[in-house]
């Protein structure tokens, strides 16, 4: 029977073990690092695009990434780059993708909104609010149809929550029992809109209630909720049970766009917000639990700017798309005997 | 009167869709079908194309669907990508609407976007057009819209062989198509082909044979146009009749190729005139052909109207029969330049 959970944090809490916590903090850190060089990049001109930071939301992105194979797939949004660091995306290609690169993931034609790496199961990064849910259920339903074990995540705002397609997209993977994971990352805005002026009901999960579907709503911030509630889904969507309806709260720092000054957010949330900042906190969860020393996450992180250095000099040194690549990739080479 | 064994050679439409589903599911296990009321239990789809398709292959291949459109093309979106090839029936063109951002924004661009990394080999399937008294929201002809994106193949059928033939072509198709399926049409017979009939996309179809003038058509009025060049030849007017088949990406060279000899054109279909595929079809026309025309290309269309419901409204709505002749006789009255 499906358990329709509707308080936040009634997911156990109980502490990762310290092996497990390091694995999630390794993704958030090089999550967390990649944003910081991104926004400098950015901020500095030596970069040109379209930026959507995650920064706050690392942990829910890390916590998720830990539990999925190479074979899982993700479906994810223009606020994506957490998500396809956290599910195996190479740093190579993803930069040259930001730089509009030939040698790019997507050939320079996709950019940061469309990142995909089917290779990590990287299937789809929509730039449409609520896309990628109708699409996350047919790569489920063949997976299912194919008895194969593996499970699909499709993440989104708490924006998304409000248009059509999620309602659509919710029925239809409940009523199927599909190996299908909505993962809800409510940051509180969609775009600059307070979640309680858009959305009627208090959890984003209550709706999971309306499809008989699991619905869990969690504290996105904390690594063993949410690690719980990840393996949780995921091991209802192996197995057969069907989806899950999971909700992380969390907080996004950096506004909707990159340059978003934010005047919409109240001071006095901004600095609560902060005070709860995941990083730090996962940080100082990782020293005391014994999984690493102050020594170790310093050579992590060197070790993860390092390879992000080789990433952005890849980048920088590729060449541009060759213009002929204007008409390649719009249609396929021709019908299949 | 035919015989018995002619009667056996001849198929409806209905039936011409429904055999193209039924090879293709039966050569290949990856196509699957999805959509609202299309299994047996549900009667076989609204329009009978299905029927006993979920009886012999089972009802996860034949998937009747919640009323959903986007739910429903969004589901062959994502199992297209994981390797499918999903036929999604969508009942009538206007509902193709309510799926418009899966269609658009993700169908016909994910392998761009994706640098070619991905696929999206579905193949939508739906239903419209004037004159059944369906009105403004069930019969309107949307194709110019979906020929306007790059990625989408969109394709119509004027016969019962070109049915069979298309269908299975757009299903084993590695890019999105929408394939228009006429609601007035559906009972009407053409000789059937072979097993294992296959048209290819992308090429048109010179029908008929003509010297004089070309009429450039798709779909329902291809018959019409046959009739009236039939008409014609015993006034010793010879007329050229090209069926697109496919609208996008689009045959021009088969076109120009035919008004490149008969120095005139008529472009007919049963969408509003303005800004259809007409348009563009004169345009492309135009732009490699001007100096060589003997007379301007003329379109024939429905009105710029919403449909309307009353007969009288409606028949004044549709494209008619006749004015095809008028065009046809008007580009031969305009003095040649040459």
């Amino acid at each position: 029977m499906n358990t329709i959970t509707k308080e936040v944090n009634t997911i156990t809490k109980e502490a990762l073990p310290p092996a497990t916590l390091l694995a999630v903090y390794r993704k958030a850190l090089l999550i967390n690092l990649v944003d910081e060089r991104m926004r400098a990049l950015l901020s500095s001109g030596r970069m040109a695009a379209v930026y959507y930071s995650p920064r706050g939301q690392e942990i829910v992105a890390a916590a998720m990434g830990v539990h999925l194979e190479p074979s899982d797939y993700l479906v994810t949004m223009y606020r994506g780059i957490h998500d396809q660091l956290a599910k195996g995306m190479p740093l190579r290609q993803l930069c040259a993708e930001y730089y509009g690169k030939a040698t790019g993931t997507c050939k320079g034609k996709g950019g940061p909104m469309h990142i995909t790496y089917p290779a990590a199961g990287i299937m789809v990064t929509t730039g449409v609010v609520g896309g990628g849910l109708p699409i996350a259920n047919g790569l489920a339903l063949a997976a299912k149809l194919r008895n194969e074990r593996r499970v699909t995540v499709c993440t989104f705002g708490d924006g998304a929550s409000n248009i059509g397609a999620f309602h659509e997209s919710l029925n239809m993977a409940s009523l199927w029992k599909l190996p299908v994971i909505f993962l809800c990352q409510n940051n509180g805005y969609g775009e600059c809109t307070k979640y309680e002026k858009a959305t009627a009901v208090a959890h984003v999960a209550d709706r999971a209630a309306s499809y008989d579907m699991a619905g869990v709503s969690v504290d996105g911030n904390d690594p063993a909720s949410m690690w719980h509630a990840m393996r949780e889904a995921v091991q209802r969507a192996r197995g057969g049970g069907g989806p899950t309806l999971l909700e992380a709260n969390t907080f996004r720092f950096k506004g909707h766009y990159f340059g978003d000054p934010g005047a919409y957010i109240p001071k006095e949330e901004y600095a609560a917000a902060l005070a709860r900042d995941p990083m730090p906190a996962c940080r100082a969860a990782v020293l005391s639990s014994g999984a690493a020393t102050e020594a170790q996450l310093q050579t992590l992180a060197a070790e993860i700017n390092a390879d992000i250095d080789d990433a952005l000099k890849f980048a920088a040194d590729s060449p541009p798309p060759d213009p002929g690549e204007i008409d390649i990739d719009i249609y396929g080479i021709g019908a299949r005997a | 009167m035919s015989t018995p064994a002619e009667k056996q050679q001849t198929i409806t439409f209905t039936e011409a869709f429904h055999r193209a589903l039924d090879e293709s599911m039966a050569a290949d296990p990856s196509v699957i079908l999805l959509g609202e009321d299309i299994g047996d239990r549900e009667g076989g789809g609204v329009f009978k194309v299905t029927k006993g398709l979920s009886t012999k292959y089972g009802d996860d291949r034949v998937r009747t669907t919640p009323i959903s459109e986007e739910a429903i093309v969004g589901a062959a979106v994502g199992a297209a990508l994981a390797g499918m090839r999903p036929v999604a029936e969508i009942m009538l063109m206007n509902f193709v609407t309510v799926a418009m951002d899966q269609i658009v924004n993700h169908a016909a661009k994910l392998r761009f976007m994706s640098g070619g990394q991905t696929s999206v080999p579905i193949t939508i399937r739906t239903r419209t057009g004037a004159g059944g008294g369906t009105a403004g929201q069930h019969s309107d002809m949307l194709e110019a819209w979906f020929a306007h994106v790059a990625g989408m193949k969109v394709v119509v059928p004027s016969s019962p062989a070109d049915a069979v033939g298309l269908l299975a072509s757009c299903i084993f198709d590695d890019d999105p198509c929408l394939f228009i399926e006429d609601s007035m049409t559906r009972a009407q017979t053409g000789p059937a082909p072979p097993p294992g009939h296959r048209v290819p996309l992308g090429k048109a179809n010179v029908v008929r044979a003509g010297s004089d003038v070309s009429v450039v058509s798709y779909g329902r009025p291809i018959r019409d146009a046959l009739a009236i060049a039939e008409r014609l030849a015993g006034e010793g007017i010879s007329v050229e009749v090209v069926d697109l088949r496919t609208i996008s990406p689009m045959d021009t060279d088969t076109v120009l190729k035919s008004v490149a000899k008969t120095r005139r054109a008529v472009v007919v279909h049963e969408a509003p005139r303005s800004f259809g595929v007409g348009a563009e079809v004169s345009a492309r026309i135009n732009e490699n052909l001007y100096g060589e025309l003997a007379a301007p290309v003329l379109r024939v269309a429905s009105r710029d109207v919403p449909v309307p419901f009353a007969k009288v409204l409606e028949q004044e709505f549709l494209y008619k029969p006749s004015a095809i002749e008028s065009a046809i006789r008007q580009t031969l009255s305009a003095k040649a330049r040459r």
